[in-house]
């Protein structure tokens, strides 16, 4: 009885859940088809507000800047998340590791807008020693999209890191390879699907963020959020729901095959415990078998 | 905070991996100077790009404004061959002192929507947690990707479809006019009540996340044996369920209060004249009235009131970090 009260339960619960994440998402894309300009009343079906949008060339100019950082970003923070989750997991406990552990903690959680200023004051400030620094274009805005992505590709790639056997290294190494051909030839193919991971989170994460970028980006490296954003300043328009279609429509794209993939892992994971278990009663059987004689 | 999926990787990981077999504890090798040379990529390009930063906000908080480039008095100044250092404090009084007390209460009102926004977060998060945790594995990989890929997408997408659905003519007050429940449109845009919907809306995940993964590691023979010994379920869940997810509960409250007291975004777009958190205004102080001395005082300001919840926060993820060695 109390279990079938729990499953009901739980079945309410998530519906509503759902019902609330999706159903503001779902307008927004019933919406785009819309050929009216008004964005809430319907007259016809028509793509029109998806030919508006690919016929604009500021929004093309804004994506291919945003595309153009983050990707530099993804690659620049997997590689120093590799590094310093290495630093975390294998050398542990050095001088000063504290203050480091805080600094990969604290741009996860502090507010967008002090990180963002404290970035824009330090390239003015820099900008007044190397003037390269002044002109705040995509390398500027790369600069601090790695500084806080690299906080969290350093959390995914540690949380794999700590699962790594360290036997299978100290194999390697007895077997004649260096640390360099250990990293590449056993540490990397074990924490891959973290890598990935890590890139595809700081792709997403650099591509999202509109805050620290209005205040780094200078006038002529407008990315995409910040020209949805002072669109829909203006007021709603029907081109940003076409637009919120296409993202919409890329993210399930991935967000299914992540599952898909989780899915995998988890059977493979079921196949080896099965037969481990097999393997240990077969075991259990032959030493019951042995003693019998 | 518009950090995309963010909140966490590690908490879905720790989830996900709580059954598992535990692997053979890695020993700290000794240290070459090959390890110091690794540590130091990473650690200066944090100390450089963020470290760096704050004490120079620091230092920009303590001058005045100034027509000139950059728009701010210098701190030392050389005259006939005198060092001349000043600090001015004028920022830090002009917040406190300020006549219309706008600064003053805006922190305060920051503080009540990050508050509010946290309780409806964990209100409404903690029951999806739950059910997401103790559902069959194969509905929960699902159901669990489900509730988190809004997060992965746009951040502002997601405030501009509440802003199309809480209209005059938007679809809660078409439902709300259909039914009869109200005869003409509220006005809900523009509020503090969007606001308080709006943060709620996009900072779910971040609460869910750490809350299923701690739900995840619950010992449910505990709550039975609560059950059998004839405890009421409201007992069971305040005495049994609430302290074994104590560290998700704070670890969740932090990733939203934090970020959210410091919300830009949301109330510029969802919120009315009245919503002025300090986000606001230290974009305003920045962007339209250029006066950077003051908004570098207003961040450091909000980072002294941030200090503790992020040690907070901090300290559950070390302790998380050495659960997990422990364990090994």
């Amino acid at each position: 009885m109390r279990k079938n009260k729990s499953l009901i339960a739980r079945i309410v619960i998530l519906a509503c859940a759902l019902t609330f994440l999706y159903l503001p998402i779902l307008m927004l894309i019933i919406y785009s088809f819309n050929e009216s300009k008004m964005v809430t009343v319907w007259t016809k079906a028509s793509l029109h507000w998806y030919y508006e949008l690919f016929s604009d060339s500021q929004i093309g100019h804004a994506v291919l800047i945003s595309l153009t950082v983050a990707f530099m970003t993804a690659c620049a923070s997997v590689v120093i998340g590799t590094l310093a989750a290495f630093v975390l997991v294998r050398v542990r406990s050095f001088t000063g590791e504290s203050l480091f552990v805080l600094l990969i903690t604290a741009p996860m959680v502090l507010p967008e807008v002090i990180t963002g200023l404290a970035l824009l004051m330090l390239f003015v400030s820099l900008g007044e020693i190397i003037p390269w620094f002044a002109d705040r274009g995509i390398f500027a805005i790369w600069i601090a999209h790695v500084t806080f992505c690299s906080a969290y590709t350093t959390v995914v790639i540690r949380s794999r890191f700590r699962e790594l056997d360290i036997s299978i290294e100290e194999a390697a190494m007895d077997l004649g390879a260096g640390p360099i051909k250990v990293f590449f030839a056993v540490i990397l193919p074990a924490i891959m699907p973290a890598e990935v991971a890590a890139f595809l989170l700081s792709f997403t994460m650099s591509m999202d963020d509109l805050v620290i970028t209005s205040f780094i980006a200078g006038p002529d490296s407008t990315t995409l959020p910040m020209l949805i954003f002072s669109s829909v300043r203006r007021g709603l328009s029907p081109e940003i729901n076409a637009l919120a279609t296409i993202i919409v429509l890329i993210v399930s794209i991935f967000t299914f095959f992540a599952w898909l993939s989780m899915v995998k892992k988890q059977k493979r994971m079921a196949s080896d415990a099965a037969k481990a278990a097999k393997a240990a009663k077969l075991e259990q059987q032959r030493s019951t078998f042995h003693s019998k004689i | 905070m518009s950090t995309g999926f963010s909140a966490n990787m590690s908490f879905i990981r720790r989830a996900f991996q709580a059954k598992r077999r535990p692997t053979k504890l890695s020993k700290p090798h000794n240290r070459t100077w090959r390890d110091y040379a690794l540590i130091l990529v990473p650690y200066l390009w944090m100390i450089l790009f963020f470290l760096l930063p704050f004490l120079i906000i620091f230092k920009i908080s303590l001058s005045v404004s100034e027509i000139a480039i950059p728009p701010y008095s210098p701190l030392v100044t050389f005259e006939e061959g005198a060092m001349q250092i000043i600090l001015h404090l004028e920022n830090y009084t002009s917040i406190f002192t300020d006549e219309d007390g706008t600064y003053f209460r805006s922190y305060v009102k920051s503080l009540q929507v990050a508050g509010l926004s946290t309780l409806f977060c964990l209100i409404i998060g903690y029951p999806i947690a739950w059910a997401l945790a103790t559902c069959k594995p194969t509905a929960r990989n699902v159901l669990f990707m489900l509730v988190i890929m809004p997060s992965w997408t746009s951040f502002v997408v997601r405030i501009y479809s509440w802003m199309t659905i809480m209209k005059r003519d938007g679809l809660i007050n078409d439902i709300l006019m259909g039914i009869g429940i109200i005869d003409s449109p509220i006005q809900m845009l523009q509020t503090d009540f969007a606001v308080y919907v709006g943060i709620t809306y996009c900072y779910l995940p971040y609460m869910v996340l750490p809350l299923f993964s701690a739900l995840m590691k619950v010992d449910y023979s505990l709550i039975e044996a609560s059950y059998d010994l004839g405890c009421r379920p409201v007992k069971t869940f305040f005495n049994s369920l609430i302290p074994q997810t104590k560290s998700g509960i704070i670890a969740g409250s932090m990733l939203v209060f934090i970020p959210a007291l410091g919300e830009y975004v949301i109330p510029e777009l969802l919120g009315g004249k009245g919503s002025i958190l300090i986000g606001r205004i230290l974009w305003q102080e920045f962007f339209n009235n250029r006066d950077w001395p003051l908004a570098s005082a207003v961040a450091i300001i909000m980072l002294i009131i941030l200090v503790i919840p992020i040690v907070w926060f901090y300290k559950i993820e070390r302790k998380e970090q050495e659960k997990l060695y422990a364990q090994k």
